[in-house]
């Protein structure tokens, strides 16, 4: 116990001698924080709008008005005829076009159906899909008797059928999406850090030649791997809760479950990362090495934790894949604590699962780090 | 003081594939020797000290130090021996006073003990002025003295030194040696690898390793006797041209 105490402390004063150390404690979570969840979002803002106004009449320059007035569209030019509309379209200098037909007044007077046409620039399939919707939305609430034929470069024609639904959303009532992403980017802040710090100590250990000087002392591995994991550990709860005060401070997201449950299961989650990060560094006899093997496993975690994508969209080999992402764990806890307000109870699968990887990824480490080759 | 034996090695061997790095070498060493291990670069003596230290797991043969078996108790030798090495000595990041605090409390050392011990080492390096400085930022032959002095703080019965005069000035190779023999006076064992050949004519008894075999290991005076010539550097020059 003793000799753990004694690595713990030297681990720690190296930590804080290391000049660049407390920067990347403090400034990196708030520079991520701002940036990520202010970058990563998918709502779309200022689509650049356009139209072809054959009708002329008071209710085709109401039906412009709304999407004027509409914070996701900028109109920026309306044109005479399609012709000119498509050429300034492959400039990209309009991403949707909007084309009234001649009688559109009329047949709306009438109660009779009428049909517009949208030409929406599709290269970003996502994209399209989420404008699709908004002018959809804008459209119905202007006037239930109008059809959209939707013309895309994929001539996907959307239904004619008119089905009224009333979306009733739960958990995050205003689509905040913020509030959606806030909490998944402290994930990605915890994981990166740690991992990239414990992945790196003990390889540098090996090259400055110092691990060789332990591995001739009485020292166990596990008392070894203890104190050098010990200050990693507690370097993750700071981050987590520099994280959490910043994005309550600046974004306000909510914390509608217990913040004591999101920190039990960071405990565990962390001794997963560390593990995997301890278990790298045996493998890898230097820091660049022990670098882009951890990147390399970051960007893959990452992007198959449903943070940016949803998992539900992956094929199905690649969901199998991510039930073995620790970080797509942390991330679905973190959203179903802070924003659904799940329970101890509810999270019990997905900890049972960090906790049977936290076992594997330790005992691998511990089975890798040799004192004697 | 009864002689006994504190290293006793047999027909030890490593092989790294097909290649022979330690070929069957047998010796022992004495309690409270200086015992020099010599040899050229690659003839594998620093293998053959990792197997004695208990971090490399020999391929065949028998070796016992302080006592323990090291195919079996290599981490009881690791309680009875200390080791100093010219690649790293102690830890650049933390102070004097921080690592003889460090190596203490990882060898089991009480804090009481240690502090004694530290009291102890500043006063006879004369450390007074520089004990509160990072280890990185004090000059090579400080370095040195300080890892050997902190490799014993734990009284162990035998220190092992990997070239632990490597890059050092002359005078501090004479302190250094002189520090060495206060060990052995204290009854520790000092086994020692140089590339120095005066050195060697410092030790007790010395080996000298060519290609992974133990080819001549007597005192210095029997050795150069043998050999018929006036210093140890002819020894081995002429040990290493006749293997050629």
């Amino acid at each position: 116990m003793n000799t753990i105490l004694y690595i713990v402390q030297k681990e720690f004063k190296q930590i804080f001698r290391n000049k660049g150390m407390l920067p990347i404690i403090f400034i990196l979570p708030l520079l991520q924080l701002l940036i990520l969840s202010n970058a990563a979002t998918f709502e779309i803002k200022n689509i650049k709008f356009s139209y072809i106004d054959n009708d002329k009449s008071s209710n085709s320059r109401l039906l412009i008005e709304k999407f004027d007035a509409s914070t996701y569209f900028n109109v920026i030019s309306n044109f005479s005829s399609i012709k000119e509309a498509k050429a300034a379209m492959s400039k990209g200098e309009v991403e949707v076009i909007l084309e009234i037909p001649i009688n559109f007044e009329r047949q709306l007077s009438n109660h009779k159906d009428t049909d517009l046409s949208i030409t929406i620039n599709a290269i970003d399939g996502a994209a399209a899909g989420v404008q699709s919707v908004y002018i959809n939305q804008i459209v119905q609430t202007f006037n239930k008797n109008i059809t959209i034929s939707l013309s895309t470069p994929t001539e996907n024609k959307s239904s004619t059928k008119i089905i009224e639904s009333i979306p009733s959303f739960w958990y995050n009532i205003t689509l905040n999406y913020k509030t959606f992403m806030v909490p998944g980017i402290l994930v990605l802040l915890v994981s990166m850090i740690t991992l990239f710090l414990s992945g790196m100590n003990i390889v540098r250990e090996k090259e400055i030649g110092t691990l060789e000087q332990m591995n001739v002392t009485p020292i166990k591995k596990s008392q070894f791997i203890i104190g050098k994991l010990f200050p990693f550990w507690i370097i993750g709860f700071v981050l987590l809760t520099i994280g959490l005060v910043i994005s309550k401070i600046i974004f306000n997201t909510p914390m509608v479950g217990s913040l004591w449950l999101i920190y039990f299961y960071t405990a565990i989650y962390l001794l997963v990362i560390l593990g995997m990060g301890l278990f790298i560094s045996n493998f890898t006899d230097t820091q660049q090495q022990a670098m882009f093997i951890a990147w390399f496993f970051i960007v893959i975690f990452i992007l198959m934790s449903g943070l940016f994508t949803p998992i539900e969209s992956m094929p199905y080999w690649a969901q199998i894949l991510t039930e073995f992402n620790p970080i797509k764990y942390f991330v679905e806890i973190m959203r179903m604590v802070m924003l659904k307000g799940s329970n101890f109870v509810d999270i019990i699968p997905l900890l049972i699962k960090t906790l049977f990887y936290a076992v594997i990824m330790n005992g691998l480490a511990v089975w890798s780090y040799k004192k004697t080759n | 003081m009864i002689e006994t034996n504190v290293i006793q090695v047999e027909n030890l061997t490593k092989k790294f594939g097909d290649f022979i790095a330690v070929n069957a070498i047998t010796f022992e060493v004495k309690r409270g020797e200086i015992f020099g291990f010599l040899g050229a670069n690659g003839a594998g003596k620093t293998t053959a000290m990792k197997m004695l230290i208990g971090i490399s797991s020999p391929t065949s043969g028998n070796a016992k130090v302080a006592d323990f078996d090291v195919f079996t108790n290599s981490e009881d030798i690791k309680k009875n021996i200390g080791y100093m090495s010219q690649k790293f000595a102690l830890y650049d990041d933390l102070t004097v006073k921080e690592n003889i605090t460090f190596f203490g409390g990882i060898y089991g050392l009480s804090r009481k003990k240690i502090e004694e011990k530290r009291q102890l080492l500043v006063e006879e390096l004369g450390l007074q002025n520089i004990v509160n400085e990072l280890v990185g930022s004090l000059p090579l032959g400080w370095k040195q003295k300080i890892a050997f002095s902190v490799a014993l703080l734990h009284e162990p019965k035998i220190v092992f030194l990997d070239e632990p005069t490597g890059g050092v000035d002359p005078i501090t190779r004479r302190q250094f040696w002189e520090m060495i023999y206060k060990a052995s006076n204290n009854g520790t064992t000092v086994f020692v690898t140089t590339h120095y050949m005066d050195e060697a004519e410092y030790c007790d008894r010395v080996s000298i390793m060519v290609e992974g075999k133990i080819e001549a290991l007597d005192t210095p005076k029997k050795l150069k006797e043998k050999f018929k010539v006036n210093s140890m550097n002819d020894v081995f020059l002429k040990l290493a041209r006749n293997i050629e």
